[in-house]
């Protein structure tokens, strides 16, 4: 069902004749948009939660923001304007004004200035939206809502929303979420009005919407539903399981992440720590380097938000197919055989030394590992060693805490590092094999370069011997080893990888409790 | 006049909701309160200004309130900023 709103156009700009009035027309209908709100705000309360009501309690603090009443009550004494017209004109500044910044969400909360608008608009009886009354079950198809109608949407009849503007960090589709109403958000694209009442699909995970799908789509969606359903059933048998196969052997599942959003991960499902957490982020889309500080508020939360669990933060692995335009590198020919990773710390120590600094700082909220990307050779390692060596005796001397038995390990992704593994494991606490690097190394097949995909064969006896190798020499000195690349999720080789005797498998989040199943029936 | 500065710790930065706590904190004080960051100050009273300012994680803001009761208020915000940024 397509639900279309009236344009909102801005009242009539007519001169009034009494000013007062007007005044306390305005003053009135904030009264009422207030005590709407706070119901609105012990509904959320009681329905969703502290978190999602908030907003609301910020919308009431909007309404009566004095830069916002000021505006409005001077523009009706100045101009000699309707309350209605007042309240349209200043509320459509302010949500320009959001609506102008340069970050993400704050440009989303144009949305909440235009939805305190038009509540008091309502109210100002210029709009007539007080709720949609439906009959039957639909998807509804918007132009935008507004957290407020999103809450008081009738659970029993919406079946999913469709909303043309609006985007994916706005408290409705926030609220959407937490209600569990599939939704998809902003599409951008007014969807034909001849479609309304026809059969509709919306996928809310990948943000697609279907319409008059064909029978195959139709038995698709049903199959991912029921393939959903299925997951959600691991999540439920498999959570709070030991890793174990039927032999006895341990592995400790883990997972890969490269954003802070995703921490929330590692719980929900059930992993036993973060196997690689790519640095690069904090680093990419920006015009320079970032301070010591921001390096280490990142740090600290990824510490801090573990409860205990370790978290295995790989340095800065900038260069190849990564550049970042303040690093000021060279074009290369050939940037994945060029200076990236560890070549590039180590040429520009500073960079090394400030990430090197957050982390061990970080380490004294949790428990954090530091591992080295793209290592060939043992002096490199040395190298980098002397050079967190040196961190820690500047943090020392500044009386700065640290985890001083803080757990330095390599990534073997080079042929080189696998085949030297007996000497490289002399020198670190663990391995971590990135499987990804180490077939397009060994097989000399460009990753970027999709003719070759099928050559990029893990399976290939090279690539499976030198992991093998790597593991052994690893256990020989004492040292634990997991393998963090695509490879980790690949259940064609988990039985392999648990007969090497890998300790550890760190994979995409998903993929956790689907390997816990399969490694306990081993 | 008392002035303190706190570096924002939320990896979203000073979003709507702590944006709300800190201005209903601010407006239980007489004493003016004044949120700088950036080159750019607002009315720690005003929501609408405070959410403009666009402070990120990382960011440093220096706090100044004048007043009758700014030693209270400046304990109030300082509490409120550790507590929710």
């Amino acid at each position: 069902m397509v639900y279309e709103r009236d344009a909102e156009e801005l009242p009539a700009n007519k001169k009034v004749e009494n000013v007062q009035a007007e005044l306390s027309r305005f003053v009135q209908a904030q009264q009422t948009v207030l005590q709407n709100l706070q119901k609105l705000q012990a509904k959320a309360l009681q329905e969703i939660g502290e978190e999602e009501a908030a907003i609301f309690d910020v919308h009431q603090l909007m309404v009566t923001d004095l830069d916002y009443v000021e505006g409005i009550t001077n523009l009706i004494k100045t101009s000699n304007v309707s309350a209605a017209y007042a309240v349209a004109k200043i509320g459509e500044q302010f949500a320009q004004q959001f609506a102008k910044m340069d970050d993400e969400y704050m440009q989303g909360r144009s949305a909440d200035v235009r939805d305190i608008t038009n509540q008091l608009l309502v109210v100002l009886g210029e709009h007539r939206r007080n709720g949609l009354h439906l009959t039957k079950s639909v998807i509804l198809v918007v132009d935008d809502l507004s957290p407020s109608e999103t809450l008081c949407l009738d659970k029993s009849k919406v079946l999913g929303f469709v909303t043309i503007s609006g985007s994916t960090n706005s408290h409705t589709a926030i609220l959407a979420r937490t209600l569990g109403i599939p939704a998809v958000v902003g599409t951008g694209r007014v969807l034909p009005e001849e479609q309304s009442g026809t059969l509709a699909i919306i996928d809310g995970n990948k943000g697609l919407v279907y319409l008059d799908p064909d029978l195959a789509t139709q038995q698709q969606v049903v199959e991912q539903q029921e393939e959903e359903a299925k997951n959600k059933e691991y999540l439920t048998q498999m959570k709070g399981l030991p890793t174990i196969t039927q032999a006895g052997q341990k592995i400790k599942l883990c997972v890969n992440i490269g954003q802070v959003e995703e921490l929330p991960m590692v719980e929900r499902y059930d992993a036993e720590g973060v196997g690689l957490f790519r640095s690069e982020f904090i680093y990419l889309g920006r015009k320079y380097f970032p301070s010591e500080e921001e390096l280490f508020v990142v740090y600290k939360q990824v510490a801090a938000s573990l409860k205990g669990k370790k978290a295995i933060i790989r340095t800065l692995d900038i260069g190849a197919d990564k550049k970042v335009a303040y690093f000021n590198l060279p074009a290369e020919e050939n940037p994945a055989l060029g200076l990236r990773a560890i070549r590039l710390c180590l040429m520009r120590p500073r960079i090394f030394e400030m990430q090197l600094r957050a982390l061990l700082r970080a380490s004294a909220y949790g428990k954090i590992s530091i591992m080295l990307p793209m290592i060939i050779s043992l002096a490199e390692v040395q190298q980098a060693k002397a050079i967190l060596e040196r961190v820690k005796e500047n943090l020392r001397a500044d009386k700065i805490k640290f985890d001083p038995e803080i757990e330095l390990g390599i990534m073997i992704e080079t042929p080189a590092a696998a085949v030297i593994s007996d000497l490289l494991a002399a020198e670190v606490d663990f391995f971590s094999i990135g499987t990804n690097d180490l077939v397009q190394y060994t097989l000399a097949v460009d990753r970027q370069n999709a003719v070759l995909n099928e050559l990029a064969d893990v399976h290939h006896p090279a690539v499976l011997r030198l992991i093998e190798l790597t593991i052994q020499n690893a256990h020989k000195q004492g040292i634990w080893v997991g393998i963090c690349g695509e490879a980790a999720a690949d259940t064609s080789l988990t039985a392999q990888f648990v007969a090497m005797g890998v300790d550890e498998l760190s994979v995409v989040p998903n993929q956790v409790l689907t390997l816990r199943k399969l490694i306990r029936e081993l | 006049m008392i002035k303190f500065s706190f570096v924002i710790q939320d990896k979203q930065g000073i979003h709507a909701r702590p944006a709300g706590i800190l201005v209903k904190t601010a407006g239980q004080f007489k004493s003016a309160a004044t949120m700088h960051c950036n080159n750019k100050s607002a009315d720690l009273k005003r929501v609408f200004a405070v959410m403009s300012l666009g402070v990120k994680a990382g960011m440093l803001v220096t706090v100044q309130v004048e007043g009758e009761d700014e030693v209270a208020a400046k304990a109030a915000i300082e509490s409120c900023l550790k507590s929710n940024l």
